[in-house]
């Protein structure tokens, strides 16, 4: 039974004063993207087919592996903060909130670091 | 999680019809009934209304129906022109006021229902407890700490447009149950119409609690889940626009940073 106020309910915990820098964060993350993501269907429609050793020299040409890293992180980045967003909306239960927010940021950051390696690897790599 | 499909005690049946016993322009009126005292499942009861005898607007029809029907039927209503809030409805699918939503605009039957995703108390009412709340939780009212004047606060004709398209919102709650988030997170999410009324005390000039305004909006639940659907701004029956409002706010707490 709960016999509090409504505007105690309504008060509850109070503002949290951390929404805005996820909202600005993920605005300027997807700015970034547009150009990004732009330039890498741009540039791999080229290589479309290609074997190995014409996609490593794509990799490591002048400056596609840092645009590649680019794009791995704030992609990253900016998906863990969609999903994030989607997570709160619809998933209710403190215990099930929780647990997907934690796996998604695991989940984000694991892929990230794997694409940045198989980058300096196809880079540097033998 | 969200729940896509109503509990069983909430599935709505059909109801009763109330023919009219002469009449060559009938429109049928269709209405969500739910009595908390009978156990039974809410129900569409159709009444049969004849718009030669009824006045233009569907508060009119809903009036006729109560006054010469069905006395049981319960709905709030008082101005009848638009400007006390009391008589927002679901009307033909869109949340609007009776009073000023003409019968003649609407094709087929007149379905009209509850403001969605409230909890009802009988029939047409919705129980408003939540947003009344939400919208003390704002503070609505001018707070200054300069001595107040022996004369009015003044301000600039260019400082009064700023409240233009905010001071009109009459509290109807329209946007409010129209917003999906608030739908599934109104218990911390403060739903447009709140946020264009914090809004509105943010862009008044003679007030001086801007920054703990902002302060108490800035949450990712309590701002921060408008994900500019813009049902708010789509479904307002006095034309204001919300989103537009809840846009503002969001600039100033990135201006801010």
């Amino acid at each position: 039974m709960e016999l509090r106020s409504y505007l105690s309910r309504v008060r509850g915990l109070g503002a949290s004063h951390e929404g805005t820098h996820h909202f600005w964060v993920q605005r300027v993350s997807g700015i970034a993207l547009v150009p990004l993501v732009i330039w890498f269907v741009l540039s791999a429609t080229s290589i479309v087919g290609a074997d190995l050793a014409t996609f490593k020299a794509w990799v490591g040409t002048h400056y596609n592996p840092v645009l590649l890293i680019l794009l791995i992180v704030t992609m990253s980045h900016h998906a863990y903060l969609g999903l994030q967003v989607v997570i709160e909306d619809y998933v209710h239960g403190e215990a099930a909130k929780l647990t997907s927010l934690i796996l998604i940021k695991f989940a984000a950051v694991l892929l990230g670091a794997c694409a940045v390696f198989a980058v300096i690897r196809l880079t540097f790599g033998s | 999680m969200v729940e896509f499909t109503l509990p069983a005690n909430s599935k709505v049946t059909e109801g009763k019809t109330f023919k009219a016993s002469d009449g060559s322009n009938i429109k049928n009126f269709r209405i969500y009934r739910w009595d908390p005292d009978s156990g039974q499942n809410p129900r569409i009861d159709t009444y049969e209304v004849d718009l030669d005898k009824c006045g233009p607007m569907v508060l009119d029809a809903l009036i006729k129906i109560k006054n010469e029907i069905d006395p049981t039927l319960t709905f709030r209503r008082s101005c009848r022109e638009g400007v006390c809030g009391s008589c927002a409805f679901n009307i033909d699918g869109t949340n609007t006021l009776a009073c000023t939503k003409s019968i003649d605009e609407i094709k087929g039957d007149v379905k009209v229902y509850p403001l969605p995703h409230m909890p009802v108390i009988k029939d047409l009412v919705p129980d408003l407890n939540v947003p009344y709340a939400q919208y003390r939780s704002i503070e609505p009212w001018l707070q200054a700490d300069t001595q107040p004047p022996t004369t009015e606060r003044l301000q600039s004709p260019e400082e009064r447009e700023k409240l233009d398209g905010l001071w009109e919102c009459i509290l109807c709650f329209c946007c409010q149950t129209s917003c999906p988030s608030y739908w599934w997170n109104g218990d911390r999410y403060l739903g447009p119409a709140i946020l264009l009324q914090a809004y509105r005390w943010i862009a008044d000039s003679r007030d001086e609690a801007t920054g703990k305004r902002l302060d108490n909006l800035d949450d990712p639940f309590r701002l921060f889940r408008c994900h500019t659907i813009m049902n708010c701004t789509n479904t307002c029956p006095k034309g204001l626009n919300p989103g537009k409002a809840i846009a503002e706010i969001k600039k100033a707490l990135v201006q801010r940073r």
